[in-house]
């Protein structure tokens, strides 16, 4: 019998299906592990069926699915698996919400976001897959999204 | 239609329907734009002309339809004499117009200024042109003379030239003319073509563009010939400016093969992209174009602070 490579948690939430080599970003954007203190495993490059793809444990925390859909802008094919005594209570996909804040910059160097002024970046999305945002401050919108995590 | 309070920042915030009402009210301000008639729709009110950019046909523009209205103006067009100087924040700068007047004009170099000042301001803010971004009363003035020329601005053929990857003027007509369906070519250095975001714009509401950097063929059957300055200001390194500046230049000789009523148009100002000799030919329309600011900025003045026709 193949042997896991990580063990399955008795409860928390699983991310799975993320694009390879991103998982270190996805708990940039959702701000893990500050204020965590149970295990968080990280598992890079596992070879599925559809080729290789990152997988992120959280044990004892159920993450909101508003908080988890941020991560579609740069794993727009993840899953969220909510775990309850090691069974899957809820599933679903990740959707990119109407509006990302505070979470990427913008690519224009000259975009008033990107001074010293009192305000958050702020993109509007216009794709979910692959995602798209367009800046609502200078209407640009970056290319390399995953470059631009603040 | 109800513009009162509503801030301008970008063409796209408008519908087809709303910016043929704009062009259908600025028509009526033109005699008063001219000093033929008189007008006082907007006095006591105040409006709050903040230029950090260098500006004279939009900022005086601006300041010609408020007082043509029978407004006042406030203001600077150095922002160096200003508390910005200090450190202060652009945000804290429109607080202060926001308490002042009743309207704010701002042109700012960084992109999206304008978009950043209504989120302070209570009051209505007209963004007279933020960095390389928009600029949507250029735009709108450009519109408004297409169809005060030409009668209709659907179906013209007509041709983006110059500076198409910095330019905001071009990159808000581009749009606003495929709302319109017009046929638009797009002429400039491989350096300086039209952004992508721009074009696929355009094709997203069904015009298709072609780009190409042969001015010569292109402008035959042309009917608005819409010429950019190569901005040295916008560019990142003086090396780069000074590969493409130059490349086109409108002459006499060129516009043999135009057609007859084909109108040229330019936002100004202009270096040597159009050689002085065009200026008395009845294809120059680009003095008139400035003109059209008046009127047509009356209109949004009249429209967002109220004190309608």
């Amino acid at each position: 019998m193949k042997e896991l490579k990580i063990q399955p948690i008795e409860n928390g939430t699983v991310i799975d299906h993320i694009t390879a080599c991103n998982a270190i970003k996805v708990l940039r954007i959702l701000g893990i592990p500050e204020g965590h203190s149970s295990t968080i495993s990280v598992a890079i490059n596992v070879k599925s069926h559809l080729g290789k793809k990152d997988i992120v444990k959280i044990e004892n925390r159920e993450l909101d699915p508003k908080e988890v859909n941020k991560i579609a802008l740069i794993s727009p094919k993840a899953t969220i698996n909510i775990i309850r005594d090691f069974e899957v209570a809820e599933k679903f996909k990740v959707k990119l919400p109407k509006e990302i804040v505070g979470i990427v910059c913008c690519s224009n160097p000259t975009c008033v976001s990107n001074s010293n002024e009192p305000v958050k970046s702020r993109f509007k999305v216009i794709s979910q897959d692959p995602a798209k945002i367009k800046c609502y401050y200078c209407e640009r919108e970056p290319d390399d999204i995953a470059e631009r995590i603040i | 239609m109800n513009f009162k309070g509503k801030d301008i920042i970008s063409i796209k915030d408008f519908s087809k329907p709303e910016i043929n009402y704009i062009l259908d009210y600025s028509k009526k301000m033109v005699d008063f734009a001219k000093g033929e008639k008189y007008i006082d729709i907007l006095k006591g009110k105040v409006m709050s002309s903040l230029f950090f950019e260098p500006s004279t046909r939009t900022m005086l523009s601006f300041g010609c339809a408020m007082n043509r209205l029978g407004g006042r103006v406030i203001g600077f067009s150095d922002p160096g004499k200003t508390s910005q100087k200090k450190g202060e924040s652009l945000a804290d700068t429109i607080r202060m117009a926001d308490s002042y007047s009743d309207l704010i004009v701002i042109r700012h170099p960084q992109e999206g200024a304008a978009r950043l000042a209504t989120e302070f301001a209570e009051v209505p803010v007209i963004n007279a042109g933020d960095g390389a971004g928009q600029h949507p009363t250029q735009c709108l003035l450009d519109l408004f003379t297409i169809l005060t020329e030409k009668k209709k601005i659907e179906g013209n053929k007509v041709i983006l030239l110059g500076d198409l990857k910095y330019g905001r003027t071009v990159h808000s007509l581009a749009y606003a003319l495929s709302l319109y369906g017009a046929e638009l070519t797009f002429v400039s250095p491989k350096s300086l073509e039209m952004p992508r975001e721009v074009v696929d714009e355009c094709k997203d509401l069904g015009v298709k563009p072609v780009s190409t950097s042969n001015l010569e063929k292109s402008i035959r059957d042309t009917d608005v010939l819409y010429v950019t300055r190569i901005q040295k200001e916008r560019f990142p390194d003086a090396e780069e400016y000074n590969k493409v500046v130059g490349t086109y230049t409108i002459d006499n000789k060129l516009l043999q093969n135009a057609k007859k009523d084909l109108i040229i148009m330019h936002p100004l100002p202009r270096l040597a992209e159009i050689n002085p000799e065009v200026d008395t030919t009845p294809h120059a329309l680009y003095f008139k174009e400035a003109f059209n600011g008046v009127p047509l900025r009356m209109a949004l003045l009249s429209l967002t602070i109220g004190g309608e026709l």
